[in-house]
């Protein structure tokens, strides 16, 4: 095609000629944009990717200055690491398990029989945002009866308060995309009662929301520090703080792998919601 | 050549033996939404195994009428029983009623045959014979080879017959209908209307079929219900509908009627210089009443002399429709297309009712 069109271009005809130059012209138009979007891609990735880099160039040292993976061995000796990352686990799972309970048959339920209220729940989930943590956690402890400001699942409890508008805006998106009303009435039509529904038919179709969901819930657990630090539990973000260890560069390395862990955990949502979503069209 | 048009395979003749549906009875049923009536006291008997419409335009209540059958409505007054017993209070998972939706169903995360089997597994059925049942039920609607498919790998069309197969599957009481053929386009709509029909002619179910499209309810169902402001307007077979029209709400709604004002002599009106029987009741104590003719009561002859003009020609395959300004009335006529070429626009003609009877209703006053 290319040849034939300078064949005409070498006969003189003038519109052809014009047409050429034209798409010659958008072409480097295409390719001024695309270094545009270059530069711009490598902006952004340089302002995350070079104190990341710094970090771990801090992080991974010998005592003589040179790289080394020791540092990673010694994060597992350092006091008390392991027992906050246990208890950072426990109050993860815990909150994404009471909220999406909390949640699913809650968002269900609006979205069927009183979709109107979605305003309502909209406005609600997104006080905690507002609320400030220590507000929330000083008028806590003062309601809260001494059994239950004892255990660490009060901690669990708050975070499912924190992690509302997140889980609330996920399912409220992934339901929004569902037909349903009608699954649902094929469903009991079917035979099917609600916990089955839920279950069977719902639960899977929402599978990349729940996903997102519970991923946002772990990412504000293993991120929380004022709540968990004012209740006096050492979760990870608290242990990083109070630094029972007197080399800061372990300290920084449990920083960025948690960082690091949480950017593969939500390049594999990713993807997989992807696959989900060409799989539905 | 597209899974659409194929055909059930003839030998299934043993997925179901033939057995009788459960009739169904609406008694005096009323369902209000806010100030609306969306049911007014309908009432609708239903044999066992008949296969009945419910036709009417949007808002007259059929599409209520389906779903407080399901159990997804509750009436506000009046009884719904299936096989003697009333449903009202029973819940829609308990009363075995297969359901088609206008819009696609199916569950986007199973493959066609855990779609079908998933009422199965609902009832307990062990993993072999449920899935031997379903791909059964799929050979029954022509998906044998789909049977692995997820609905996004099926058309719009497959995707209904495998909503029909799920709604068979559980052997239900009464299968209910709601518009399942809008959604398609009209090869696929008239291929599929042939084959549930015959499904249900071969299964013998109890069938409540919900349409606003007159020639679906009128090709499809044993007996056609038009509803009309909440309550049934006349319930009668296709062909009685048609030609004996119970009001003019039925008459105008079902097929195409023109209002031709009339003259009354005794139980006769005169039109188009003949004189025609009154069919059935003519309204009482009033004077000025107007014939509704269908369009192949009326032949069309061209004269010079006429008193009607041809205003409007649309051709619709083997007939050809005119419109005939005559005497401030606007009628509709069918001539063959064959014989359509002598009647251009503004040609004048005379029209001659070949009906033995006519339909009339009152004037309508002047606007």
């Amino acid at each position: 095609m290319a040849s034939l069109e300078l064949g005409y271009v070498l006969e003189g005809d003038d519109e052809v000629m014009e047409t050429f130059s034209r798409s010659n012209s958008s072409k480097l138009w295409f390719r001024r944009v695309r270094w545009g979007r270059g530069t711009a891609l490598f902006l952004a990735a340089a302002y995350f990717i070079i104190p990341f880099y710094a970090a771990m160039q801090f992080s991974l040292q010998n005592k003589y200055g040179h790289f080394s993976l020791q540092p990673l061995t010694q994060i597992a000796q350092a006091p008390l690491f392991l027992s906050a990352l246990w208890l950072s686990t426990q109050l993860a799972i815990a909150t994404m398990a009471i909220v999406l309970i909390l949640m699913v048959p809650t968002m269900i339920y609006v979205h069927l029989r009183m979709p109107r209220f979605r305003r309502v729940m909209e406005v609600i989930t997104i006080l905690p945002i507002v609320i400030p943590p220590i507000v929330l956690i000083v008028g806590v402890d003062g309601v809260t009866p001494l059994w239950l400001k004892s255990s660490q699942y009060l901690l669990a409890l708050i975070y499912v308060v924190l992690a509302m508008p997140y889980v609330y805006r996920s399912l409220d998106a992934g339901l929004g995309a569902l037909d349903l009303k009608t699954l649902v009435e094929a469903a009991r039509s079917l035979g099917s009662g609600w916990v089955s529904i839920i279950w069977r038919v719902l639960v899977p179709n929402l599978r990349s929301a729940l996903l997102s969901a519970s991923v946002l819930t772990l990412a504000l657990v293993f991120g929380e520090f004022t709540i968990a630090s004012l209740d006096g539990w050492t979760t990870i973000p608290v242990w990083i703080y109070l630094a029972p260890t007197n080399n800061a560069r372990i300290n920084t390395l449990v920083a960025m792998m948690a960082l690091l862990a949480t950017c593969v955990v939500l390049m594999l949502i990713v993807s997989f919601d992807r696959k989900s979503h060409s799989r539905r069209n | 050549m597209s899974m659409d048009t194929q055909t059930p395979p003839s030998t299934m003749t043993d997925v179901s033996p033939p057995k009788t549906g459960a009739p169904v009875v609406f008694e005096n049923l009323t369902r209000r939404f806010g100030t609306t009536k969306a049911l007014d006291g309908f009432t609708l008997h239903i044999e066992p195994g008949e296969f009945v419409a419910l036709l009417g335009p949007s808002g007259c209540g059929k599409t209520t009428a389906l779903r407080v059958l399901a159990g997804f409505e509750r009436p506000d007054i009046g009884k719904v029983l299936v096989d003697g017993r009333d449903v009202v209070h029973v819940p829609a998972q308990k009363r075995d009623m297969g359901m088609v939706f206008q819009s696609y169903s199916l569950f986007p995360n199973m493959s066609a045959r855990d779609n079908v089997a998933f009422g199965l597994q609902l009832r307990h059925q062990r993993s072999t014979p449920r899935r031997a049942r379903a791909e059964e039920l799929l050979e029954l609607v022509g998906l044998a080879e789909h049977t692995t498919k997820y609905p996004h790998q099926l058309s719009g069309g497959q995707q209904q017959r495998v909503a029909l197969a799920r709604a068979l599957a559980i052997e239900p009481r009464v299968l209910l209908l709601d518009e399942p053929l809008s959604a398609l386009d009209a090869k696929v709509r008239a291929e599929l209307r042939d084959q549930i029909r015959a499904l249900q002619q071969r299964l013998m179910i109890t069938t409540v079929f919900v349409t606003h499209d007159q020639e679906e309810a009128l090709s499809m169902a044993d007996r056609v219900c038009v509803m009309s402001r909440g309550c049934a307007e006349q319930i009668a077979t296709p062909a009685e509908l048609y030609s004996r029209p119970s009001s003019e709400f039925v008459a105008q709604f079902v097929g195409i009627s023109s209002r031709v004002a009339v003259v009354r002599t005794g139980d006769s009106v005169a039109l188009f210089g003949r004189d025609l029987k009154i069919r059935g009741q003519a309204p009482e104590g009033v004077e000025s009443l107007d014939a509704l003719l269908r369009p192949e009561d009326v032949d069309v002859v061209v004269a010079s002399t006429g008193l009607g003009i041809i205003t409007h020609k649309s051709f619709l395959g083997a007939t050809t429709r005119l419109a005939i300004g005559i005497g401030g009335a606007a009628v509709k006529a069918d001539v063959l297309s064959s014989t359509a070429d002598v009647f251009e626009l503004g040609t004048r003609v005379d029209l001659v009712a070949n009906a033995r009877d006519v339909l009339v209703t009152a004037s309508r006053p002047a606007t």
